[in-house]
């Protein structure tokens, strides 16, 4: 029996690479000066859905929401070996809490076909963790969190190992799923030789516009729509159109959207910086040891 | 996350200064495949780009995945199941996987087959890559001139049946060329084929330290014409594994843990025939083999640079007499040596892949489409069999010298180390293990040098070298264009007084002779590359020296590097030169006085 799978993915800055200029003064995340990346838990997500694939049938469809540059994490996704990629853009997403995103994403996913419907644990820039569980309830499906192993796919049935922090729990349940994947659960797979060749061509309308604009600095806004159309239509026929959807697409309910459907406040910002002042030498000696680690115990740094 | 192509400014440096586009568009054949197949390139900037991001993901795939298991696939190796399988290394079963995923197991089998049409040229560059990580993951990666040998020689029956599942992954393959008493010697190979009433074919016999044995193709050279000694007799087949398959052992060796080396005995095993009887060992093995040489040749490479950088980080950061061991005279001069024996080894086996590119594109367009103009066609000829003859005697060079050059920077690694890497915290010592086999399988150094020499006194080497010597150059490497000269003559005047001494004298001397003309070589190579047209800076170590600044243009490092390797060659050629001119002949008349007998038990 074959699957389908949507795999929600993220472009996030890759917070691992953080350094001094990362913050701006009031707080928040300078997000030009780090590298965006593929969030590395939809990476998992995406892995164990590919897996699924290679095992069952089916196919993978990746959607990610973001600004037009979230289309690259797309076109890894193709490379990695999705069938289907969709961008989900728009300028009134602008602003949107897990709230408001998991309600945007619900409307894409409810477009598609799909048994199992998989994200990343959390992303690595706002590590809230709530998109997954949220994006369930609003689709009406069981979901399954900190999922780290496929035990068993059967029929109408799927069986994974999910960590519970000091162990795990190995549950089962009927289909139509989501799972949150966690980091331990696969390495995820390079890109495939074949795939970057032939989808390195891939494009979403509005990056083909974008080119045709450049390449004709002089042409008129109908000529530009034209030549996209044809550009489009051209590639949609060899496969490499990756979708782009916005609100009206979707057929989103607005005020769920973007600054008006996002009821998170955010109170205050701190800036924490850490500074070492003062050091502290401890003998190598067993007592000395003893000592320290009783301190660390009662600083409740370990337990 | 790292990435063993992007933080190679050495690659890519030479992923730029190589006309890539060149060799694509021999390989494309005028880029007639991408209207067929939609992952084909339609010009020369896309095989390219093509070329670059399958390295790149390669890059990633070997520092992230593969290197962090090198070491638990030493410690873990093969197993050999009481029922005759085997069980790979645990890091090694999950690499192939992932190797698989990455779709790169048909590098450069046709777009038909579901390969990528790539050149030699980046297999070499993918297989140092791979190599770097895990040497002996190379010893499965590597292997893919067996589906090579199938698609240059078989009928397109067994190509279907067999190409498309290794481009997938799906099989690994072996090379079944080594008996007890055929090593070197391959003309005396015993193993029988026989043919039944129906016209079966048949195998039986044993064949000894055949890497990856476990494969499930096997490429077995065997004696067909049992009433026709030498090679022949001798045809190649293809059989799978099964019950009439017997895995009797797995060596236990001093290196390459990760790849199984097994002993087989064929009962009557079923097998298929490649291409013609008699044709086994040539042209079928031979080519097989030099394919095999530049693999190992880039093996060599992989593991002379995972060697080098543990040094090169090591001498900054170990401090004695109160200061980085890298500022002693003899531990920089030895990292100096070491990091020039890498550049050059690699510029001679790109070099070497190079032609041997330009030598499979020519005799192939000779061979499938030969021009109907005679003036072309005689042109066609002549380069079609100049190149087949240069890469016949490039390919034993590289051989030769990568592999002894990774044993000498493996050593010399271990040396800068000292004590540290002696012990197995360091992966210094599995480097230096794994170095020592480069210089033995798929033919000995000895033997590497015997194929070399004679292109060296053939002419083949000259012509070869005159047509270096007539490459533009950059007016501030003329003066090693000079030195370069002269030892030139030198060679020539050594080549010639060979000449009239007869084979054994030419092979008493081969090393020397050979060691002269790649010094000569790879001199040209290292000035063609300082005189680069790709504009690259790289980043130079913090330090005393003249190098201001914290990045150097390449174009001005890779002058440095020639020099020095120039003008330390110079007196060594002249040494050498002067050796082979001296006639003396006592190895073969005083060996039995100097070795002395053989003592009785």
């Amino acid at each position: 029996m074959a699957y389908d799978c949507v795999v929600l993915a993220k472009q996030v800055p890759d917070t691992h690479r953080i350094t001094g200029k990362v913050m701006n003064d009031d707080g928040t995340v300078n997000r030009s000066a780090l590298p965006a990346i593929f969030n590395p838990e939809d990476l998992n997500a995406l892995e164990l859905a590919l897996s699924i694939k290679d095992r069952f049938g089916g196919r993978v469809t990746v959607v990610t929401m973001g600004l037009p540059g979230a289309t690259r994490i797309l076109r890894e996704s193709l490379y990695r070996g999705a069938d289907e990629a969709i961008l989900v853009t728009d300028i009134r997403c602008a602003a949107s809490d897990t709230l408001a995103t998991s309600y945007i994403l619900s409307c894409a996913v409810k477009k598609l076909d799909y048994d199992i419907v998989l994200c990343g644990r959390q992303a690595i820039d706002g590590d809230t963790a709530q998109v997954g569980p949220q994006l369930a309830e609003k689709l009406g499906i069981t979901q399954i969190t900190y999922v780290e192993a496929l035990e068993d796919l059967q029929d109408n049935t799927i069986q994974v190992r999910r960590s519970i922090g000091n162990g795990w729990q190995s549950v089962r349940t009927g289909l139509p799923v989501l799972l949150t994947v966690t980091g331990e659960a696969n390495t995820p797979r390079v890109a495939a030789a074949r795939h970057l060749m032939k989808y390195k061509k891939a494009r979403t309308p509005g990056e083909v516009a974008e080119e045709i604009k450049v390449m004709n600095p002089d042409a008129v806004e109908a000529e530009i729509k034209e030549l996209c159309e044809s550009r489009c239509e051209a590639l949609r026929a060899r496969g490499l159109l990756i979708e782009q959807w916005n609100l009206d697409r979707l057929e989103a309910d607005l005020t769920w959207c973007g600054r008006s459907g996002s009821p998170t406040k955010v109170h205050r910002i701190q800036s924490v910086v850490l500074a070492a002042k003062e050091s502290k030498e401890v003998p190598p000696t067993d007592d000395g040891l003893a000592e320290m680690i009783h301190e660390l115990i009662e600083d409740k740094i370990i337990a | 996350m790292g990435n063993f192509y992007k933080d190679n400014d050495d690659i890519r440096f030479l992923f730029q200064h190589l006309d890539l586009a060149q060799l694509a568009g021999l390989c494309e054949e005028g880029y007639r495949f991408a209207e067929e197949f939609d992952y084909a390139p339609s010009d020369g900037d896309e095989a390219v780009q093509n070329y670059e991001m399958v390295l790149d993901a390669m890059g990633e795939l070997s520092a992230d995945f593969i290197a962090p298991r090198a070491e638990s696939v030493d410690r873990e190796g093969n197993t050999l199941n009481e029922d005759g399988t085997v069980t790979r290394a645990k890091g090694i079963a999950e690499a192939l996987e992932k190797l698989a995923q990455a779709e790169v197991m048909g590098f450069t089998l046709p777009y038909r087959f579901g390969g990528l049409n790539f050149p030699n040229l980046l297999y070499s560059m993918a297989t140092e890559i791979i190599s770097r990580a895990d040497a002996s993951l190379m010893n499965i990666f590597g292997l893919q001139g067996i589906a090579e040998t199938i698609n240059a020689f078989a009928c397109e029956e067994i190509k279907q049946e067999y190409l498309p599942p290794f481009a997938e992954g799906k099989v690994t393959g072996a090379m079944v060329l080594t008996e007890p008493d055929a090593g070197s010697d391959l003309q005396a190979v015993k193993l029988r084929a026989f043919e039944d009433e129906k016209g079966n074919w048949f195998l039986h016999g044993v064949k000894r330290f055949i890497t990856n044995g476990c494969g499930d193709v096997l490429l077995v050279l065997s004696r067909s014409e049992p009433d026709r000694s030498g090679g022949l007799g001798l045809s190649l087949f293809v059989c799978e594994p099964g019950p009439t398959v017997h895995i009797r052992r797995l060596e236990d060796k001093l290196g390459i843990h990760g790849s199984p080396t097994c002993e087989i005995f064929f009962d009557n095993t079923p097998c298929k025939l490649i291409g013609e009887r008699r044709r086994g060992l040539a042209p079928y093995v031979a080519t097989l083999m030099n394919g095999a040489r530049i693999g190992i040749a880039a093996q060599s490479m992989g593991i002379a640079e995972a060697a080098y950088r543990i040094a090169r980080d090591y001498a900054a950061s170990r401090k004695q007499f109160g200061m980085a061991i890298e500022r002693l005279p003899a531990v920089r001069d030895m990292l100096i040596d070491m990091k020039i024996a890498v550049e050059t080894g690699r510029a001679l086996l790109y070099e070497t892949s190079r032609v041997v590119d330009l030598a499979v594109a020519y005799n192939k367009r000779l061979e499938e489409n030969p021009p109907e103009d005679k003036a072309e066609l005689k042109s066609l000829k002549d380069d079609a069999r100049s190149y087949k003859r240069c890469a016949g005697m490039l390919t034993p060079m590289a051989k030769y010298l990568c592999s002894e050059m990774c044993n000498q920077v493996a050593y010399d690694a271990i040396q800068v180390l000292g004590g540290s890497g002696y012990m197995r915290d360091y992966a210094s010592e599995r480097h230096a293990r794994d170095a020592r086999i480069t210089t033995i399988y798929e033919g000995t150094s000895q033997l590497q040098i015997v194929a070399a020499v004679r292109g060296v006194c053939s002419g083949t080497a000259e012509k070869y070298l005159e047509d270096l010597v007539a490459k533009e150059y950059a007016p501030q490497v003329k003066d090693l264009l000079d030195k370069l000269a002269e030892g030139l003559g030198q060679l020539k005047a050594a080549v010639e007084f060979v000449k009239d001494k007869g084979n054994d004298y030419m092979d008493l001397y081969g090393r020397a002779l050979t060691d002269v003309a790649i010094a000569l070589i790879n001199g040209y190579l290292m000035c063609d590359q300082a005189s680069t047209k790709v504009q690259m800076d790289v980043a130079v170590a913090p330090g005393i020296s003249s190098t201001d600044g914290q990045t150097v243009p390449m174009k001005q490092r890779k002058t440095l590097l020639a020099r020095r390797y120039v003008e330390k060659n110079a007196p060594t050629i002249k040494a050498l030169t002067e050796l082979i001119c001296q006639g003396d002949r006592s190895t073969f008349s005083d060996y039995e006085a100097l070795v002395g007998p053989v003592q009785e038990q």
